[in-house]
């Protein structure tokens, strides 16, 4: 009997072996799910008939002689990523109903590579959350306590991969959304560099800074994914147009006398005392590998947050102008006018936090806000880049906390909408860069996991990836589950 | 008049690429609605826009046709504004840097001067879809067949003070794109259409007024007339101590009068920012010599030529010039005629003239320029007298392809042979003495017109086929 917890490269190779069949792995994944699902949330959309098919399609693939390191391994979208004649809702009451007639390029090169999509993961709408409350189907529960949040906006794949519903769960990052929710979910999140992978029908959020990157239990499944999911695609213009080295060659390289900068920055007051000793006893353990540990400075780190506030807004209040009851997804009832379907639809379309960054991004681009604030976060955000360049000319990463604490209590209503916006302040400096940037579990406060993060060099994803294996081949840390009462499989 | 009127044009050129600005969607015109549409037109969710070099191509193609500057990084800008028929909530323009800046464009006038006009800017955009109010009773119908088709916006300073000026100006950029291929310039189909900005302000002064903006005027006539009836309406508000209103006026032809486009009076804040989705458009100078070696002779060139290599007059210059079509007809047959003149005669005179009458575009006749041009050759060389042309041209016309055929066919070979000419002369000397001692007795004036007795009879004996000048000198000869 294989267990819910298995890698995807421990899967294959049982596969390999004819131990399991995809079709056995996806009825457990699907059975798991179905009972797992009431109390999580992290699933919006299961898609039994489609998983069952391409089951007994790899399955048959590899009798007929295939080999893919994927093949017939089983996964969950995020439900931003667009899914051919599979519900796509973004967890918006606007798309609830939205059945795209396309695939994301993310969904077409994983199906490509023999993969099972089960279904759709659950998030923050539009991906603007980080403890994926503002979902329409309500929050998703953290497996490791479900009075908790799992971080968001990918809170439903990080839930969804901790909760052992499938090895591997595909996220989106813009500030944060992979690497924060897979911190305080315990598990491993890349969000590759801008440009690495395609944005081709992955619904857009703030389109200069997503970029959409595995969630699984270790760097080495991540690696294998990221092989798959990487590379030009001439239907995204700004997808970069540089050849895809193999991520998995390059893991098992020693770290010795790799430079490590740790900035200081990341060790303010923000950060909570927990996390901060566990971060650097993970730092230690890098270093007792053979990595160099350098003390950094980004000294603009605390302009990110109102930076990327003024950008992400902006941007996204443009991309979900589409969204006006006209051509598909939520209409008002009986319009009065135009005026009225635009009003009413976006009204009752959104959600609260949503409606909030459409307005925020509407006056920042304002012609009379233009300048103090567009202009002016644009300035910053090169500022920014190029501190983070600098810093990465002396070192080859920089390492810190993912988040400033472990899972927070749900609906907890002392943390302000500001507050909530400072979950990022450790993240947000990547995207803004457009650096990769991986979350590793580190270890557990009061039982609930702690992410390191490591930020690389632009499409600088091999490193970041060795670096992690050699963590987690000195560490078990990723190997963990939460101990609860039905999820231990 | 007191007042003077000044205004800037915004000519919105459709490109004629076969794919949309940022889809691989078909443009081709006259097809049904929401056809020619994929995802990306109908901004279905997680779509990306895909730029079409074509379109930026073209856009340099322009921009050297009128001598501005390319800019070497451009970019596209969201200009953000909810319209039914704009499926984004915005559209993909360029508002910080354009692709083409400065320049001058060169308009001949009806008179034959040249008219220089200013060229701020020009700049891609894509086209938006159509609302269509009347298919569906009691509802607005939503077409997004032309959304994303690759525009072209023009922008000129406010350097027309006439409406012949800017009438003269829109036949040259007319006559330019098409020259250039890159648009077909038709107006009633809407691929190039035209908004002019006007004010008034009083002669001598240099400030200028509050302006209005006529939007989508589909045809030549109309744009004088609309600009005939803004003028007034602006006059009659000035003069009545009023101030003008900054608004997008629209002109109603059946009722002759603009009117005010929008009753709620909303200040646009289109929200400028870069599109994130798209990369700026880098273009570099091997590429703009690139396309400047392949750009077609342009009228302005072609015009100079006319008149100093081939003797043309501006205004016969102007006018062969105004279309590509009409000018490569003119040289097609000028190759076969190796008479400019009697070619810029034929086609402003007869062509022309029957070409208006069936309503009909040069390309769309039978006459071909190898026709034509063997028709004038065959007058040059005294085989046709003009009179005999214009049957033969009746042929051509008609569709038959072939002059010496045509002459041949209905027996219009002038009788050019001396001596059957010879014996036709002695003849009718012989048969009328009296005459002849007549003319023989005048003097030179009276001559003149007593040799018209022998013409006619000559060509009377000859059928009318006989050379005239031949036949001329052949009795002067014989009777002096």
């Amino acid at each position: 009997m294989i267990g819910p917890f298995e890698t995807i490269s421990s899967l294959a190779r049982q596969l390999d072996a004819r131990h399991v069949s995809s079709r056995e792995l996806v009825e457990d994944a699907i059975a798991r799910t179905e009972t797992l699902n009431s109390t999580l949330n992290a699933v919006v959309s299961l898609d039994k008939p489609g998983a069952l098919a391409a089951a007994d399609q790899a399955d048959q693939a590899r009798a007929d002689g295939a080999v893919s390191p994927l093949l017939g391994v089983p996964m969950l979208h995020k439900d931003i990523f667009c899914t051919r004649g599979v519900k796509t809702s973004c967890a918006s009451k606007m798309l609830a109903d939205f059945i795209p007639p396309y695939d994301a390029t993310v969904v077409k090169k994983l199906h490509d590579a023999g993969m099972v999509s089960l279904g759709k993961c659950n998030m923050d709408e539009f991906a603007m959350g980080s403890s994926n409350e503002t979902s329409f189907f309500g929050a998703v529960k953290n497996p490791w306590d479900v009075d908790r949040v799992p971080g968001g906006s990918s809170g439903g794949s990080a839930a969804a991969v901790a909760a052992g519903l499938a090895p591997l769960a595909t996220g989106t990052d813009t500030g944060g959304s992979i690497r924060q929710p897979a911190a305080l979910c315990g598990i491993t999140g890349l969000k590759p560099t801008y440009g690495r992978v395609s944005r081709y029908g992955m619904i857009a959020f703030a389109s200069s800074m997503d970029q959409a990157g595995p969630m699984a239990r270790t760097a080495e499944d991540c690696a294998l994914v990221l092989n798959a999911m990487a590379g030009h695609d001439p239907l995204d213009s700004t997808s970069a147009d540089i050849s895809v080295p193999d991520y998995s060659a390059g893991l098992e390289k020693s770290i010795e006398g790799l430079r490590v900068g740790i900035p200081k920055e990341f060790f303010s007051s923000h950060l909570n005392d927990g996390v901060a000793a566990t971060v650097s006893a993970a730092v230690k353990e890098l270093e007792a590998a053979g990595a160099v540990i350098v003390d950094v400075s980004l000294p603009s780190t605390d302009l990110g947050v109102s930076t990327y506030y003024v950008i992400a807004p902006a941007e996204a209040s443009a991309n979900l102008s589409r969204y006006d009851g006209v051509r598909y997804g939520y209409r008002c009832d009986s319009p009065s006018d135009l005026q009225d379907l635009y009003l009413r639809s976006r009204t009752e379309g959104f959600g609260e936090e949503v409606k909030r960054r459409i307005l925020i991004g509407t006056f920042t681009l304002s012609a009379a806000s233009y300048d103090q604030y567009f202009m002016k976060a644009q300035q910053v955000r090169r500022l920014i880049a190029e501190e983070y360049q600098s810093v990465l000319k002396d070192v080859d990463v920089i390492a810190g906390p993912s988040a400033p604490s472990t899972a927070f209590v749900l609906n907890d209503g002392s943390k302000s909408i500001t507050d909530m916006y400072m979950e990022d302040v450790f993240t947000i400096g990547a995207n803004l860069a457009g650096l990769p940037a991986i979350s590793v579990p580190v270890g557990l406060v009061d039982g609930l996991p702690v992410g390191m993060q490591l930020i690389g060099s632009r499409f600088g994803e091999a490193q970041l990836l060795n670096i992690a294996h050699q963590f987690q081949i000195r560490t078990d840390w990723h190997s963990l589950t939460p101990d609860r009462e039905g999820l231990t499989g | 008049m007191k007042w003077e009127k000044v205004m800037g044009l915004e000519v919105h050129l459709q490109l004629s690429t076969q794919s949309k600005i940022f889809s691989s969607s078909a443009t081709a015109f006259g097809a049904d609605a929401n056809t020619q549409t994929n995802p990306l037109d109908m901004a279905l969710p997680g779509t990306l826009p895909v730029l079409n070099h074509a379109a930026v191509s073209q856009a340099i193609v322009f921009g050297l046709g009128v001598g501005a500057e390319i800019g070497k990084v451009s970019r596209f800008d969201r200009k953000n504004y909810f319209y039914p028929d704009l499926p984004k909530g915005y559209q993909i323009s360029q508002f910080f840097e354009p692709i083409v800046k400065e320049g001058v464009f060169e308009v001949p006038l009806e008179d034959g001067s040249i008219f220089p006009v200013r060229i701020l800017r020009a700049h891609l955009e894509e086209d938006a879809g159509k609302s269509v109010h009347d298919a569906i009773p009691g509802h607005t119908g939503i077409d997004l067949k032309r959304a994303g088709t690759p525009l072209l916006e023009v922008v000129t300073e406010p350097d027309f003070r006439t409406a012949e000026q800017v009438v003269a100006y829109l036949k040259a950029l007319h006559a330019l794109v098409t020259y250039l291929g890159i648009s077909d310039g038709n107006m009633s189909e809407g691929s190039m259409r035209c908004d002019v900005n006007l004010s008034l302000r009083l002669k001598g002064e240099t400030k200028y007024g509050t302006r209005t903006e006529l939007k989508n005027i589909n045809s030549f006539r109309f744009i004088e007339r609309a600009i005939h009836v803004e003028a007034e309406r602006q006059q009659d508000i000035l003069e009545s101590g009023q101030s003008v209103v900054q608004e997008t006026r629209l002109f109603d032809p059946d009722n002759d009068e603009t009117r005010s486009m929008r009753s709620k009076e909303v200040a646009n804040d289109y929200r400028y920012f870069p599109d994130p989705d798209l990369l700026p458009i880098v273009i570099d100078d091997e590429t703009i010599e690139r396309i400047r070696d392949a750009l077609p002779e342009l009228p302005a060139v072609k015009r100079g030529r006319y008149t100093t290599e081939l003797g043309l007059s501006q205004y016969d210059a102007n006018l062969l010039t105004q279309d590509r079509a009409t000018a490569e007809f003119f040289e097609a047959c000028c190759a076969a005629s190796k008479n400019p003149k009697a070619t810029a005669n034929w086609m402003l005179g007869d062509l022309s003239a029957a070409l208006n009458k069936e309503g009909l575009a040069i390309g769309g006749c039978e006459v071909t320029p190898e026709g034509l041009g063997s028709l004038i050759s065959r007058i040059d060389d005294g085989t046709l007298s003009s009179k005999m042309a214009k049957t033969v041209f009746e042929g051509l016309w008609a569709g038959e392809p072939d002059v010496d055929r045509i002459i041949e066919d209905r027996g219009l070979k002038q009788v050019s042979d001396s001596g059957t000419l010879e014996t036709i002369v002695d003849e009718l000397i012989a048969n009328n003495p009296a005459q002849v001692d007549q003319y023989r007795a005048a003097d030179e004036g009276k001559q003149k017109k007593l040799i018209g007795f022998f013409v006619g009879q000559a060509m009377k004996a000859s059928k009318g086929q006989a050379n005239p000048q031949m036949l001329n000198q052949l009795l002067k000869q014989k009777l002096g």
